[in-house]
């Protein structure tokens, strides 16, 4: 990012004298504001890059917008009063679709430094190797005495800065491991191209015929290749995980005395006034001061039934304002409301699963003493047989060499990069390295209900129990509103084609419900205490005309499509199915048994859930969680493996393993099928690495494994993993 | 074999001449758009001059 140089605002000149603070005050501005970042979902051709530009570089205000296509972003620079929102609007109208994006949790992406550190090693060692390849082409073929002597040379002055370049992440994390005294699969790699380089150098001192200078660069590149490889999965996943976040623009309006103003949600104070408006999440725990409504809290406890709001009440962060608006004063902001509280209870269900150990560390655990101990074992054999310790070095180095893990490093990352792709495409976001591996053991599965197995929105069950002419008043009085309730009579009457009625005076009374006037009586649709009803046990709400009986009009949550396939898939692949949820328990019982799952819980509070998963996990289970909401977060994260929609909160998001990125639930099941299908590859590679060394390993230590050697069997293993990871796809 | 002293000299000048080629196209981000960058040189509006 460049700086940009603001042109002076001020038009007198001598009001240039305090040019410092002007600077100061210019410079906090433009820090925050002139950088837009706009999510183009719907881009997708070369028309579409100068068509966006060209609308945008024509809005006043705007310096200068650069379209990536490869991410569908835009990144625009602006003038300070230029609002996103204007920018979405312009790109609306010329056909696209756009999304703000917080360009704060965005930096990290663009700014890939690991990366790109590893891609140049990469390349160096590429480089080097192929240059030090060629030379030894020539060294096999023939080439003797001194020709051969400055062969060797060269290669030494290729070689030797290159691995001190190359190599150094693998000497870091060595060290890493060594100063806690553990061993990992870098130990290993580490002293092979040590004694490689060094007993190389020796023997080219010594114009001796054997160096092993290719062999230690050709692992040092394969190696990192397998470590790019992972990476790149990991960074992939890591960036669509923050454009998630970022979609969510933390933005609240504070009220200061008459004057309403749009803030940073971190910018919040205790004892500020904010109000929230109709569909609107709270931003902040407070009071409400002003104000009805009615607030959905189903992300945060699970409950469908919208709870009434008043003046005086209690809110939590996270909370949605359904209907009308409502202003409330803050009590507690950032990291001590509600929603930051849960985030104790994550970290001491997540001390669970890091005792994991990936599949890669448990084989080098048994893989590495065993290297270092043959190889040992052939140099005091081969030292107290010949008494030479150059021959006894050099076969050492060619044993380690031989061993050494380069198929190894490869078959992991290589068949997660395969799967991880795989699973991408059907719109699954693997977050974390090791998820594969344990979504591969899972045994029982446990649904949150509210948001994750239903969409979270209401459908009308029994609209055969009004006539056309209730129906089409009931149209008529949720037309206007936002209220979910309202939104689902309006559209399962649309779909229906039912019109609307004539109803006049229509007025919302928020918290209540909608009242008007139908043929000169009044109609109400809203509350059961409202209309003088009495309130059922499940969701529903009230239509009463003139001074008739109250109607009742029951909903159900709208299944998530596929959520029955894949309960269904789920048992059949022999699976146990769980369902706890934080609901009442009649609505639990009825989702349970339209979905044929036999154990559910009902009215679970947060902790409750993360203990039964405990509960769980100590019995031996290999538990998959899948939730969405925030009461969920805790049980997410002591799951052995979890997964949230991308419609979740962003904390359970950040405590699951895998996104779900479309609205379909049917993916999990084949999920689990292509995650076991990968541990089975890794296994596999692990296998055939095991073969390469069964057969080149009795050949070094006896002392016939040439450089030649070394170099064949060190790529065939390594391409054969590569192309056997491949089969994933 | 002579020949060796200016040969093996050239060719590492050439590979490295292509590995610094390689360091400066990731240094300046050329490789943050791929997708976008293969379409937008099909385009002409930045023909005279590069966009700024």
């Amino acid at each position: 990012m460049t700086a940009v140089m603001r042109p002076n605002a001020s038009v007198c000149p001598a009001c240039d004298a305090g040019p410092a603070a002007a600077a100061l005050a210019s410079g906090a501005e433009l820090a925050q504001d002139a950088r837009l970042a706009l999510s183009l979902p719907t881009i997708h051709c070369g028309a579409c890059i100068s068509t966006v530009e060209r609308t945008l570089d024509a809005h006043p205000g705007v310096r200068s917008s650069r379209v990536n296509l490869t991410l569908k972003r835009a990144t625009v620079e602006a003038d300070a009063d230029v609002t996103a929102d204007a920018l979405i609007a312009l790109l609306e109208s010329a056909g696209y679709e756009a999304h703000e994006l917080d360009a704060g949790s965005l930096s990290a992406t663009q700014a890939d430094k690991a990366g790109r550190d590893l891609l140049m090693r990469l390349a160096v060692a590429g480089f080097a190797s192929m240059n030090v390849m060629l030379l030894s082409v020539s060294v096999w073929s023939g080439a003797e005495a001194a020709t051969r002597d400055l062969f060797h040379w060269i290669s030494a002055a290729i070689t030797l800065p290159t691995i001190l370049f190359s190599g150094k992440p693998f000497f870091v994390s060595a060290w890493a491991a060594l100063r806690h005294r553990r061993l990992n699969m870098d130990v290993p790699i580490v002293l092979a191209i040590v004694l490689a380089v060094m007993t190389s150098l020796w023997e080219t001192m010594l114009s001796g015929e054997h160096a092993y200078f290719d062999a230690a660069l050709a692992l040092t590149f394969f190696l990192l290749a397998g470590r790019y490889l992972d990476h790149r999965t990991r960074a992939i996943a890591r960036s669509a995980a923050e454009e998630l976040a970022a979609l969510e623009v933390p933005r609240a309006h504070r009220l200061t005395g008459d004057t309403e103003e749009t803030v940073a949600v971190s910018a919040l104070e205790v004892g500020d006034l904010i109000r929230v408006r109709p569909g609107g999440r709270m931003p902040v725990d407070g009071v409400i001061t002003e104000g009805q409504s009615e607030l959905d809290r189903s992300l945060l406890t699970g409950e469908t039934v919208p709870v009434f709001a008043e003046t005086g009440l209690q809110v939590s962060a996270g909370e949605v304002n359904l209907t009308g608006p409502l202003t409330i004063r803050a009590s507690a902001v950032g990291k001590d409301t509600s929603l930051h509280r849960m985030a104790d209870l994550v970290a001491i269900a997540e001390s669970g699963r890091s005792r994991y150990t990936s599949l890669a560390d448990a084989a080098a655990k048994l893989y590495a003493p065993g290297v270092h101990i043959l190889s040992a074992l052939a140099f005091v054999g081969w030292y107290l047989y010949t008494f030479d310790i150059r021959t006894a070095l050099n076969i050492a180095a060619a044993v380690l060499i031989i061993t050494c893990p380069c198929a190894l490093g490869l078959a992991v990352p290589a068949v997660t990069t395969a799967a991880s792709g795989r699973l991408f495409r059907k719109g699954m976001l693997i977050k974390h390295a090791t998820a594969l591996e344990r979504l591969a053991q899972v045994d029982t599965v446990v649904f949150d209900k509210t948001g994750t197995l239903t969409q979270g929105t209401p459908d009308l069950v029994n609209a055969e129990d009004m006539t056309l002419t209730q129906f089409e008043i009931a149209m008529a009085l949720s037309v206007g509103s936002s209220h979910p309730l309202a939104q689902a009579i309006f559209s399962k009457g649309q779909k229906a084609g039912v019109g609307l009625a004539l109803v006049s005076e229509i007025f919302e009374v928020p918290g209540y419900g909608t009242t008007g006037v139908w043929n000169g009586q009044p109609v109400r649709l809203g509350r059961a205490s409202w209309v003088g009803a009495e309130p059922l046990g499940q969701v529903s709400t009230f239509l009463q005309i003139g001074a008739e009986d109250a109607i009742a009009l029951r909903f159900k949550d709208a299944l998530r499509p596929g959520a029955a396939d894949a309960v269904r898939a789920l048992r059949e692949s022999g699976k146990d199915v769980l369902l706890i949820s934080g609901d009442s328990t009649g609505a639990v019982e009825e989702l349970s048994a339209r979905l044929g799952i036999a154990k559910w819980i009902a009215e679970a509070l947060p902790a409750d859930k993360a203990q039964k998963i405990t509960a769980l996990s100590e019995a031996g289970r290999h538990v998959l969680m899948v939730g969405d909401g925030l009461n969920d977060t805790a049980a997410l994260a002591a799951a052995h493996v979890s997964i949230s929609p991308a419609t979740a909160l962003d904390a359970a998001r950040v405590a699951s393993d895998i996104v779900l990125l479309g609205n379909d639930l049917g993916p999990i099941p084949e999920a689990v099928e292509v995650a076991q299908k990968a541990t089975r590859r890794i296994r596999e590679n692990f296998r055939i690495a095991t073969l390469y060394n069964v057969i080149a390993v009795p050949l070094a230590i006896a002392g016939l494994a040439t450089p030649l050697i070394a170099a064949l069997a060190m790529s065939t293993s390594s391409i054969t993993v590569s192309l056997n990871a491949l089969r994933l796809r | 074999m002579n020949i060796l002293t200016y040969l093996i000299p050239i060719s590492l000048l050439l590979g490295g001449v292509g590995l610094v080629a390689f360091i400066y196209t990731v240094r300046s981000n050329q490789y943050d758009d791929p997708e976008g960058d293969a379409r937008r040189i099909l385009n002409d509006e930045w023909d005279d001059r590069p966009k700024p």
